[in-house]
């Protein structure tokens, strides 16, 4: 039961995805390309949202989460090489596919066999990450 | 129930999507982010007899973020067959104009190009490896576009901003040097 809201706030991400046409192949090529600010403008809402949505959690003092945890704004690990190096492996893949790892779930959801390759592929890509990590330049 | 089936504006998606950062905190002290799923999907399919160290971990602890993404799978479901959109992806005429000049056709239902997706030993090939790319960049970087350039920015955090930076230098390579001659040879 505690599982419910993760699985109902997943349900409206991956509904807003397919809504607003961000896990389609067309819309990720007209972003790269500069041909239209609808991309953009979802990004951008999106993160401006999330900002101001964090610093009013912020200023509202200590709160709890609905399980009862002190809720904490998350820290990403510190690291420069491996952002941008991952960064670019990522972005050349999702240029080429036009699907990051939220649609590509959602496209599942679809019933495209194409995007259930796609997560086979990546599944492949972040288990060779993990064999090879000792070896990368972090 | 017009508003089901038809694409929705930035406007009301963005700030949806934006909306997930607090709640994920408000639900269980959570960040948004997707692309560590694919580390837990590593966690639970890996052989034993393979055994690699950074899938070795409870992932039943991440069970919410496993139930995250499946809900996310029932979206699309919902979102893209029950009320699915009947027209098109619209386009500019500006990207017509490039879709033309690659030799693809125009949208006419699906959101992902039959050139690209449709069945065959081919495309499949295509889609596994750029698959790779994918998961092995997402987990090196440390977080995909959720992540890293949504919860990431608007946690002002400097680690992100040079993760976005990359995605977007590897996504403007591909998709103006690759992707015009994918179609031919």
């Amino acid at each position: 039961m505690r599982y419910i809201p993760y699985l109902f706030a997943g349900l409206v991400f991956g509904f807003v995805l397919i809504k607003s046409e961000a896990a389609s192949w067309y819309r990720i090529q007209e972003m790269f390309h500069f041909q239209n600010f609808h991309m953009f403008g979802i990004l951008v809402s999106a993160i401006v949202t999330g900002l101001i949505s964090i610093q009013i959690v912020k200023r509202l003092g200590k709160r709890h989460a609905l399980d009862g945890q002190d809720i904490d704004i998350p820290e990403k690990p510190p690291g420069r090489r491996s952002h941008i190096l991952g960064g670019l492996i990522f972005g050349f893949g999702w240029g080429l596919i036009g699907l990051c790892p939220g649609p590509i779930f959602a496209l599942v959801g679809t019933g495209s066999m194409g995007a259930l390759v796609v997560l086979l592929g990546a599944m492949h890509g972040t288990w060779l990450y993990g064999a090879l990590k000792e070896h990368m330049p972090h | 129930m017009n508003w089901l089936s038809h694409p929705w504006p930035w406007y009301v998606a963005g700030p949806l999507i934006g909306l997930m950062v607090p709640t994920m905190l408000f639900i269980g002290n959570r960040s948004f982010g997707i692309s560590n799923n694919l580390r837990h999907l590593c966690a639970i399919t890996q052989p034993q007899q393979v055994d690699v160290d950074f899938f070795r971990y409870d992932w039943k602890e991440h069970t919410w973020s496993l139930m995250f993404v499946i809900g996310t799978v029932l979206g699309g479901y919902l979102a893209g067959v029950v009320f699915a959109n009947p027209d098109p992806v619209a386009l500019t005429q500006a990207a017509r104009d490039m879709l033309l000049s690659w030799g693809f056709l125009l949208p006419s239902g699906a959101l992902v190009p039959d050139e690209l997706f449709h069945p065959g030993v081919r495309n499949f090939t295509f889609l596994f490896a750029c698959g790779v790319l994918v998961g092995f960049g997402t987990r090196y970087a440390g977080g995909c576009t959720s992540g890293h350039a949504i919860t990431g920015l608007a946690t002002l955090q400097l680690a992100s901003l040079y993760a976005v930076l990359g995605i977007f230098a590897g996504g403007l390579t591909a998709s103006w040097l690759l992707m015009p001659v994918m179609l031919y040879g």
